[in-house]
């Protein structure tokens, strides 16, 4: 490229968004509006792959523990309430959906639709956080939080009535033998002691919680950020704006999107395999 | 902020003109966050090398007279955990990174200035967590954490030098990110990345890996702070866990970890030698792209800290080979640098000392590690001496020897001083040979089978460990001599007036003042030469500086 | 370097069409976990399937990289790459273990 051609460009680049400086919207270390938007969006993406790393460690732990214990994690999920996980997936759904909207709104300028949209995201995700409150609280009562008075009690009851689990005795030892019923007739798997089988469990719901509860973090912090955002539209509607920022609704948006997503791998792999 | 505070008669810097406290703690300015980063990870340097001063002064008599076993624990763990967490891993990237980047690619700012502000604020804050945590009685889990001692049993505050340690690696993160945006997308006109300085591409390298592997640390040690609070088991073996699981997540990131340490040191080593040998890097491109290799097969050996800790030999067969395979692009640099030098007009100022010298022990560092990186020998020298001193002639004889000689190559641009370069050339000697003094008796120490974290060992290991502790008190004095002479000069070194007093080339030589402007450039630049134009004598045709458009009523001071 | 941003705005059919997908997904994805009779591996290997179906329409559609430059695509393709080699590495280990001559790990 000779060098005119680059003084070239260079002028194109320095003409136009000039302005925005003025506006506030523009950094002073970018040129053009475009360069800062683009700016935001890789760094947003950068923070969203270290985000996958982040929950990618503990799905990958939580995978292992699986394959080593298929027997006991499955019967253990059974625990797991499908409709409340399935509620939940569908309101995650549907809060991205509104999201995108209110992405889509405040590209246009049109906060009042941008804060409803923002709003209904928000109540999407409160309802999520009811129905983790409400679920959680059905474990905490059936003794299956990883605490101290941790017991497998409910996970034995349930997988007796399945045919899934058959105690035995011997020597007079009591043993668990993890296995199926078909046609009347109980065929074990695998055989583990009473102490094996509440460590085991024990262990799917340490993930249970730890894997939800730190995704249930992310979506309360995401409800912080959007209430803030609201605020902002509402704002920005009562003082008739013409054109406002639409970035950090769009970059909200991409976190909100993520938070999805670490759940539409967490419903399955937690709630429904193995049924 | 066009309301300087400044009241001199010379030109306005980005050091004199507003001089409150709060124009510092509060800056946006990158060059302003370097000098920050840099007495902060000071402060840090001397307290973990205090920390190494008890380890050496324990282990010069064989018996474990000094401190008892479980003080010595808490030494080597806090020696590790301030000189990894709190200095290395910060050192180059947070310092010379944030300084020089956007000068050196024609940009007013990173991308994100608020968030670089905010990342020295996370490792402030996570720095004086782990301190706290120290001095409220400290961890001896050693820097490494391994499960279950430091999920079930281990007393003291290890959960918050965890959170320490987590706020920490979010300022890595945030550093990376904001280096990444800034390269990809605030590069001047005419800066194509084959003109970028090597050390651009280095600190890209070295920004993927701080994105792609500290979250997974965190979320590791999160787990370990989860465990001692609620006794999951994930990784204690009597409630069913893996330690060996711990290991896995640890390394993915640790492994990565030293690759943050050693690029940027290594992106330092083709600026200096290029400037004092006069001539441009030769293999530019194989250069260019080592970096990215090294990164990203940086990221498949970790399973080479675990051959015998109850991983799998299949495993371990397939991280042996790759751990091979990741000496080969550090070894091109080597032999680039090697050309770069040859047949060039060497000149044996301070930082070029410290580059040969990085130069020659960084190889012996990484040739030890094929001793390791077998599995074979790997049984016998794990856990040896042997280690400790492998890992240290690649980190201080490689990664800090590259921070010292980017220190006083850039210290006349980030002071508008000179250092006294006759005090320069004695400290990187005493330094290099109180080194060599250290660590070379470990190798054979290790050999031997001296096992590392213990504070005693048998009567005939003695003489070698004498003379390792000689050489640490030589290295500390090498370390002591650049904190004088380097703060002397802030007062009474020779100010520099020319914009490049190396000869240099690189907008930061080329373009920007003596001591930076605030907003370092006062037109934005072009570039049209490629980097490294020795050959050509300097004089800024290349560069036009283009005006910067006129802004009416611009927030811009 | 390629990355233009999304400074226009997509139809509102864009939205609503990938919502639509994403609960048949979901439908099929409970159903999925019902049938009887499949091996484990199997079920894991629907599930997740559907899953990354799912994922794959938020991150085009919601998320616009179907619309973003290169290096969006590159940066999303990457975190979740590097996620793969996390797994993939370190299952290596655990699947390898019972093919020693002596078993570390309990079954």
């Amino acid at each position: 490229m000779s060098v005119q051609e680059i003084e070239k460009t260079a002028t194109l680049e320095h003409t136009g968004d000039g302005h925005h400086h003025g506006d506030g919207i523009l950094g002073e270390q970018f040129e053009t509006l475009e360069q800062q938007n683009n700016a935001y969006l890789i760094g947003m993406w950068a923070f969203i792959v270290q985000e996958v790393l982040f929950f990618g460690a503990i799905f990958t732990s939580y995978a292992i523990y699986r394959y080593k214990y298929v027997l006991e994690f499955t019967l253990a999920h059974h625990e797991l309430n499908v409709w409340f996980g399935s509620l939940n997936t569908f309101v995650l759904l549907l809060s991205s959906y509104t999201m995108a909207r209110a992405v889509r709104a405040a590209m246009q300028n049109r906060h009042k639709k941008q804060a409803i949209y923002l709003f209904l995201t928000f109540l999407l995700a409160g309802e999520f956080m009811l129905n983790k409150y409400f679920e959680y609280g059905a474990k905490f009562e059936h003794h299956l939080f990883p605490g101290g008075d941790y017991s497998a009690h409910e996970v034995v009851k349930h997988a007796k009535e399945k045919g899934e689990l058959r105690i035995v005795e011997e020597n007079g030892r009591e043993f668990y033998e993890l296995g199926k019923t078909r046609d009347g007739q109980f065929i074990a798997f695998k055989r583990v002691t009473p102490e094996e089988f509440e460590q085991r469990t024990r262990l799917f719901f340490g993930f249970y919680f730890i894997m939800t509860g730190l995704h249930g973090l992310h979506v309360l912090v995401g409800m912080i950020v959007i209430a803030i955002l609201i605020g902002r539209a509402w704002i920005d509607h009562l003082k008739n704006k013409p054109i406002a920022d639409y970035m950090p609704v769009e970059m909200t948006g991409l976190y909100w999107h993520l938070v999805d997503i670490v759940w539409i791998f967490l419903f399955p792999l937690l709630y429904l395999i193995g049924r | 902020m066009a309301t300087a505070t400044y009241t001199g008669t010379e030109k306005p810097n980005y050091l004199n003109w507003k001089t409150s406290v709060a124009s510092w703690l509060f800056t946006y300015d990158h060059k302003r966050l370097g000098i920050l980063y840099l007495i902060s990870i000071s402060i840090f340097f001397f307290i973990g090398a205090l920390a190494a001063m008890f380890i050496r002064l324990e282990l010069m008599t064989p018996k474990g007279d000094l401190l008892t076993s479980d003080v010595y624990n808490k030494m080597f763990t806090t020696h590790g955990v301030i000189m990894i967490f709190l200095f290395l891993i910060p050192s180059i990237p947070a310092v010379f990174g944030n300084f020089l980047l956007p000068l050196m690619i024609g940009a007013r700012d990173v991308a994100f200035p608020r968030l670089n502000l905010l990342s020295w604020y996370f490792f402030i804050t996570g720095g004086i967590l782990v301190l706290i945590a120290l001095f409220r009685g400290g961890i001896d889990t050693g820097w490494t954490f391994y499960t279950p001692y430091s999920s079930s049993f281990a007393k003291g505050e290890v959960s918050l030098a965890i959170v320490g340690i987590f706020l920490a690696g979010f300022s890595s993160i945030f550093t990376g990110i904001n280096f990444l945006v800034t390269i990809h997308k605030m590069r001047a006109p005419g800066m194509t990345w084959f003109r970028l300085p090597l050390f651009v591409w280095a600190m890209y390298a070295t920004s993927l890996l701080q994105v792609l592997g500290t979250p997974v640390v965190a979320i590791t040690l999160l787990l370990v702070a989860v465990e001692r609070t609620f006794r999951i088991g994930i990784f204690d073996p009597n409630l069913g866990g893996d330690p060996i699981l711990f290991q896995h997540l640890f390394w993915f990131y640790s492994h990565p970890a030293v690759y943050i340490m050693i690029l940027p040191a290594m992106g330092v080593i083709s600026e200096v030698i290029s400037a004092f040998s006069k001539r441009r890097v030769f293999g530019y491109h194989f250069v260019a792209f080592s970096s990215l290799a090294i990164a990203i097969i940086g990221f498949l050996v970790w399973g080479h800290h675990m051959f015998s800790t109850g991983q799998s030999i299949y495993a371990g067969i397939v991280f042996s080979f790759l751990t091979w395979l990741v000496a080969v692009p550090s070894a091109i640099k080597i032999f680039n640098w090697m050309a770069t030098i040859w047949k060039g007009r060497v000149h044996w100022d301070t930082p070029m000392l410290y580059a040969l010298g990085f130069m020659g022990l960084f190889v012996i560092g990484g040739l030890t590690g094929l001793h390791l990186a077998a599995m074979a020998t790997n049984v016998h020298l794990t856990d040896t001496y042997f280690v400790v001193a492998h890992f240290h002639y690649v980190m201080v004889g490689g990664a800090i020897m590259g921070y010292l000689a980017a220190l006083h190559f850039w210290w006349p641009k980030m002071t508008g001083r000179m250092y006294p370069e006759g005090w320069g050339k004695l400290a990187a000697m005493l330094v290099f040979v109180g080194f060599n003094l250290t660590f070379f008796p470990q190798f054979i120490l290790g050999y031997m089978g001296m096992p590392r974290r213990y504070h005693s060992y048998p009567e005939e290991w003695a003489v070698l460990n004498v003379l390792s502790t000689a050489g640490s008190s030589v290295l500390g004095f090498g370390y002591l001599l650049p904190v004088i002479y380097l703060t002397w000069s802030l007062k009474y070194g020779k100010v520099v007036t020319e914009r490049n007093p190396w000869g240099a080339r690189g907008l930061e030589w080329e373009l920007v003042d003596p001591v930076p402007d605030p907003h370092n450039f006062e037109r934005t630049p072009i570039v049209t030469r490629p980097a490294y134009d020795y050959a050509h004598p300097e004089e800024p045709t290349g560069f036009i500086p283009k005006p910067r458009p006129v802004v009416v009523g611009g927030k811009d001071g | 370097m390629a990355g233009h941003s999304e400074s226009h705005v997509h139809p509102v059919s864009l939205y609503t069409r990938t919502l639509w997908w994403l609960l048949a997904l979901l439908v099929l994805t409970v159903a999925a976990g019902y049938i009887p009779n499949v091996p484990n591996w199997l079920g894991v290997v629907i599930a997740l399937t559907i899953a990354v179906w799912k994922a794959t329409i938020v991150i085009m559609n919601f998320m616009h990289v179907r619309f973003s430059g290169k290096l969006a695509w590159l940066f999303a393709g990457a975190g979740f790459f590097w996620l793969l080699i996390m797994l993939a590495f370190a299952f290596a280990d655990y699947v390898s273990r019972p093919w020693e001559p002596f078993h570390g790990w309990p079954e």
